[in-house]
This record gives C-alpha cells, sequence and structure tokens, in this order.
C-alpha cells in the first residue's frame, strides 16, 4: 500500500490529483489523507483525516509513503522504517503562507529514506521505480541525541 | 509545623520531583515533542496539546487540551489563554517547554510571569528562520534553541542538536 498524507492543517488538491492520476499505473494499491477538500479522486480511496492511531498504522501497513514536507508526516515515517517521498508545497500556488516546506525539503535531501520531488514527473518517476526505495530512520541520528543529552544537562541545573 | 504550643499549618510548597509542562499543538510539535521527552526522565512531566487523541494515542500520563489558536484567530488564542493561565496556576510547574506553536507561546508567556523556567524549542521544519512565535519567545524565554546551527547567531537563541 501506498499512504498518502497532507497534514492536518491545510488540503493540497495539487498532491491528491496527481496521486489520483498516477494511480492508475501502480500496482500498490493507495490511500489518502486528503484534508478538508471538494475532490472527489476517481482511482485512489481516500478520507478528510485520520486518528493518531490509523495515521500510524496506516504508516506502519504502508510500503511507501507520499507526503506534504510536514515535519509530523517525516517524523512518523522515520519511526516506522518507511521510504518517504516528500512533495513540497509553494506559496506561490497558494499552498502555504511561505515556503518554508520547499526550505524543508531541501535540507532533507540527504536524509537516507528520504526522497523529495518538486514537480509531478519527478513524483511519478519515484513511484515507478520505487522498489528500489530505502527505508528512512535507519540510523540514530547523532543529531537527535546531542539534542536530547543537551537538554537533559540544561535541565538538571534548573534550580 | 510545630511552633511554641501550637500545631500551625504548612502549605506544602514544594513539589517532590521538579514538575514539568511541556506543551505542543498538534502534528510536526507534537511528534517533535515526544522525540525530545526522554530527556525529561528527572522531572513529573504534564502535557498540553490542542488534540485529545494525542495524549490517548502517545499514552504520556497527565495532560491537558486546549484549543488550538493561531495569528488569524485572535478569540481563540484569547480563550486558550485563560485556559492556560487555569492549567499553569493549578500545576504551578518548575519549568515550562515547548516545541510550538502559539498554545506553546502562551504557555511560556504565563510561565514566565509566574516565575518558571521557560524553553523554547523552535520547530525543524524553519530552516531558514525562527518562526514567528520563536522570535517572540527568544526575548523573554530562559532559553530558546533552534534546530539549525546556523540560526544561533545572535545571542538570543542557541544550538544543541536537531530532532532529524
Amino acid at each position: 500500500m501506498i499512504f498518502v498524507t497532507v497534514g492536518s492543517q491545510l488540503p493540497f488538491d495539487r498532491l491528491i490529483k496527481i496521486m489520483d492520476e498516477a494511480a492508475v499505473d501502480l500496482s500498490d494499491r493507495v490511500f489518502a489523507q486528503m484534508g478538508k477538500t471538494n475532490l472527489v479522486p476517481k482511482h485512489i480511496s481516500a478520507v478528510e483525516k485520520v486518528s493518531p492511531i490509523e495515521f500510524n498504522k496506516f504508516m506502519r501497513n504502508s510500503r511507501v509513503i507520499v507526503s506534504h514536507a510536514g515535519i509530523g508526516s517525516i517524523l512518523t515515517a522515520q519511526k516506522w522504517k518507511k521510504p518517504i517521498l516528500i512533495f513540497p508545497r509553494r506559496a506561490d500556488l497558494g499552498e502555504h503562507r511561505n515556503d518554508h516546506q520547499l526550505a524543508t525539503a531541501a535540507a532533507l535531501k540527504q536524509v537516507p529514506g528520504v526522497y523529495v520531488a518538486l514537480t509531478a514527473d519527478e513524483l511519478r518517476a519515484k513511484l515507478i521505480s520505487s522498489e528500489g526505495l530505502v527505508p528512512s530512520g535507519g540510523q540514530e541520528s547523532v543529531l537527535r541525541r546531542d539534542l536530547i543529552s543537551g537538554l537533559r544537562q540544561y535541565l538538571s541545573r534548573l534550580g | 509545623m510545630k511552633v511554641g504550643g501550637s500545631e500551625l499549618p504548612l502549605r506544602d510548597s514544594h513539589h517532590e520531583r521538579p514538575k514539568l509542562l511541556a506543551a505542543a499543538s498538534g502534528g510536526g510539535h507534537w511528534e517533535q515533542m515526544l522525540v525530545i521527552s526522554s530527556a525529561f526522565s528527572s522531572f513529573e512531566v504534564v502535557y498540553i496539546t490542542t488534540d485529545k487523541s494525542l495524549l490517548e494515542y502517545a499514552d504520556v500520563g497527565r495532560g491537558y487540551v486546549v484549543k488550538d489558536c493561531n495569528r488569524d484567530t485572535p478569540l481563540t488564542a484569547f480563550i486558550t489563554l485563560f485556559k492556560i493561565m487555569k492549567i499553569v496556576v493549578l500545576e504551578r510547574p518548575n519549568c515550562i517547554v515547548s516545541t510550538g506553536a502559539l498554545p506553546g507561546l502562551l504557555c511560556l508567556l504565563v510561565g514566565k510571569i509566574s516565575g518558571s523556567n521557560t524553553i523554547w524549542i523552535d520547530s525543524v521544519a524553519n530552516g531558514e528562520k525562527l518562526s514567528m512565535c520563536g522570535q517572540l519567545a527568544s526575548r523573554f524565554a530562559s532559553l530558546c534553541l533552534t534546530q539549525w546551527e546556523h540560526l544561533a547567531h545572535d545571542g538570543r537563541s542557541f544550538y544543541l542538536g536537531s530532532v532529524l
């Protein structure tokens, strides 16, 4: 299964439309959490929102995740060690108030298991070759360990 | 407490374990809070978030739910602020930590006024500049962290690491 998520705040019709069209050529079943929208996809099953339990369950049961460039989705995909294709929202298309998703995507390009697609063609190409995608969240990040231990140290010094 | 011949009532003003209030809106902010929460192991932790099902799923023990709000919903922000004031007065945390967003900032503001230590951790999503809430927090919080080293240059925000 391929799980598509647009996050809990805003719809992302451009991504859903691309996935709806692409699903015809994919062997995996595609399921989308698409937010509050009037779109009625033809080739994929979709819901407006999912509970945290369901979100984690869909992530866990998927082979590949397709997502807006939201940190919650990326961290959850890493938690379940799934390859994640991120498709950033763009401010110039009214999809977000600023372009920080583009910045997030640019910063994450080097992270194993996190893939970036900026256009419909790029996304489709990565989906077609998705057998070659590697899981994310493999190594425990040194930066994460540093943040946690640094915080713990700081907190231990508080009165 | 006995003074002279009388037994005087003494208010229990100290927590047995220091108490930490962890405030994070649902979504990426909440996920980041869960990632760093192992740093809180020597505290009694109480969570504040914007969705009841997040508390249930994460199985985090005690928690409160407040209405999510942002710069476009000032009325809700006001209501949420009042609820946060009640929570902080009730819980009297030693320390308040937030990974964002606006409800978390409001927690730090109330905490600052009531004498708690306050820590803001800007979302890892903000790689070009600190979020607006983060910029405000950096002016009054005990500690303001960014998760991007190149953003920790102004002496107001600091870098320890990143969840990614």
